[in-house]
């Protein structure tokens, strides 16, 4: 009998001491695995600190002998100057995020609460941009945009991000206000509320998070797209940062700065990456909602 | 509607109106973001056609051609050289991608504490931008200041730097590893969403009737997890085939033009040699094959398994 018990006891001990093992080894491959997935990002934005001369060693140097911000200041003298790439990314992001969340809160209650002809067919419309890549229509964007005097514009290319977006924010922003309860909107017409104050005071509250979704994807996408931006964008003080980083590293200045350039890519994705931090709800919510559609 | 409410109720005359009243406004609400895909949308598509037809410089008339772009496309080496050398980076880098997204979601699936850590940390890469990890990647991997050979060098696994660009199977090998560090997390997002959708009971019973962790993976995890598979295979697929930003940052195309893709090669004919109509035509088949993909996509999610 006591016998038993004891052999019990030995037995759960070391089952206990193997997942504590197993544990360990999780946690081992867990903390291997981050270390890989930041370094590239740790690495650069050490490199962006490093004096100059460290930065661009050869063989390259591990840890900085002191940090200054040389970098950065050499990245500022090449064209019109890193802020003005900043700002140029900056304007056409916020031009795009706010140009979508206005096109798609509107379709969106649009599509979701009114009954109107040709509705369905309409939608149909306006999502079949997310079943066709935009790569297909850059040609006659860029003609369109000439014809128009928007090529070389950041309104022009926001305008262009914001037709990118539009599928995706409408899209998202129907399935918000289908989610609202209809009893709060008859309530509230009922003590004579216009369609109008509805939209812009009741509703716009409940579909926030819907709209926040949708501009952390406009805002993302504009400030990272390339391809569009190498179009639209041919004079070099309208460049946005990843196409100005470009020219730096094809050599468009000379001889290529290895920690200018890594300055500039600092600046390019630390806003991504604290943007996502702090909004990482809305962003994953996003991604299951965008799926589901493709 | 407004038959079938008049028939009822006579005096419905000011609802009637009230009705035709709210369905302008629902029209209104709509039509900016419906002219707004007419004119940036529709209108390029068709436009696209239009100029697959002719001769489109950049400057001066445009000419009819007929169907003589198609036609030149399959003269065009390059162009079937890009196709194949982007099916090829396509088949490459899915699986690469796909096994390892499915490695990870099991990984930050289990309820180890501080997981949600781990998992916000793969995810890092996806939300930079992929021309800037193309540049990060392409000073990773350079011969003389990259820590990539300088830690070989240093841990005494080469003798001297390996220039990875300048060799096509390299060049590609190295692509793939900077695409999937950025875009795994994506997968890995999409899998695990679909591993918490399937109920615990399932895993349960199974235990109960004495399933060990691999047959309840292969039992119960991933018949029920196919559509997320479908949806993340087919996501993952498109987007490799409409690459450009890595390819064009990284190794510009070289050598010897062995690394063009489809995308490249529409841009290089449309925005370097402005032989747009050419572009529009090559931009046209490209849809198709989209077109294709996308059709595969919508019948696997229309299959969707519920549970």
């Amino acid at each position: 009998m006591t016998g038993t018990t004891s052999s019990t006891t030995i037995h759960s001990t070391s089952s206990r001491m193997r997942r504590r093992a197993g544990l360990f080894a999780l946690y081992v491959v867990c903390v291997l695995l981050a270390i890989l997935f930041l370094f590239p990002v740790f690495w650069s934005t050490l490199t962006s600190v490093k004096p100059p001369a460290e930065a661009s060693a050869v063989p390259p140097t591990y840890w900085p002998s002191t940090f200054t911000f040389d970098n950065y200041l050499k990245l500022n003298k090449y064209g019109a100057g890193i802020l003005r790439y900043v700002y140029n990314s900056a304007s056409v992001a916020l031009i795009t995020v706010f140009g979508t969340i206005l096109l798609s809160t509107l379709a969106g209650y649009g599509f979701s609460r009114f009954h109107f002809p040709a509705k369905n067919v309409l939608f149909i419309m306006v999502l079949a941009a997310l079943m066709i890549p935009f790569q297909s229509i850059l040609t006659p964007l860029f003609l369109l945009m000439s014809a128009v005097k928007m090529q070389n514009t950041l309104f022009g290319l926001a305008l262009v991000y914001i037709t990118f977006q539009l599928p995706f924010g409408v899209f998202m922003m129907r399935n918000s206000f289908d989610a609202v309860p209809r009893e709060i909107e008859e309530a509230a017409l009922l003590d004579g509320c216009s369609t109008w104050k509805m939209l812009t005071t009741v509703m716009f509250v409940l579909v926030r998070p819907g709209i926040i979704t949708v501009a952390v994807y406009a805002f993302l996408n504009a400030w990272n797209e390339f391809l569009a931006a190498l179009i639209i964008m041919t004079q070099e003080v309208n460049f946005t940062l990843p196409i100005m980083l470009t020219s730096v590293r094809s050599g468009y200045y000379g001889a290529i700065d290895w920690g200018a350039l890594q300055a500039g890519i600092t600046v390019t994705i630390l806003p991504c990456i604290i943007l996502f931090l702090f909004l990482q709800r809305y962003y994953l919510q996003g991604l299951m909602g965008g799926a589901v559609k493709g | 509607m407004t038959t079938a409410s008049a028939a009822i109720a006579k005096p419905s005359r000011r609802r009637s109106t009230l009705n035709r009243q709210r369905s302008i406004a629902g029209f209104l609400f709509v039509l900016p973001a419906v002219l707004f895909t007419l004119a940036m949308f529709i209108f390029p598509l068709l436009m696209t056609v239009w100029m697959s037809l002719h001769d489109w410089p950049l400057l001066g008339q445009a000419t009819f051609l007929g169907i003589q772009n198609y036609v030149e496309m399959a003269r065009d080496k390059q162009f079937w050289a890009s196709l194949w050398f982007t099916t090829q980076y396509t088949l490459l880098v899915t699986p690469a991608i796909f096994i390892l997204a499915f490695a990870l979601a099991l990984l930050v699936n289990t309820a180890l504490r501080g997981i949600g850590v781990f998992r916000t940390i793969y995810f890092i890469p996806v939300v930079i931008g992929l021309g800037a990890s193309s540049l990060l990647w392409v000073w990773l991997l350079n011969d003389r200041v990259g820590i990539i050979n300088g830690l070989l060098l240093d841990l005494g696994l080469i003798e001297r730097p390996i220039i990875w660009f300048v060799d096509k199977n390299l060049a590609l090998a190295v692509i793939i590893i900077s695409v999937v560090w950025k875009t795994v997390g994506f997968s890995m997002i999409l899998l695990l969403a679909g591993m918490q959708a399937i109920p615990e009971e399932l895993y349960q019973a199974a235990m109960v009737d004495g399933a060990n962790y691999r047959q309840r993976l292969t039992h119960i995890m991933m018949p029920l997890l196919r559509s997320t598979f479908a949806l993340a295979l087919v996501l993952s697929v498109i987007g490799s085939y409409l690459s450009f930003d890595q390819f064009y940052i990284m190794t510009r195309g070289g050598p010897q033009n062995q690394t063009i893709t489809a995308v490249y090669w529409i841009f290089n004919n449309s925005f370097t040699y402005y032989k747009m109509g050419y572009g529009a035509a090559l931009s046209i088949i490209l849809l198709i094959i989209l077109g294709a993909l996308s059709i595969l996509q919508l019948r696997i999610l229309r299959d969707d398994v519920t549970y």
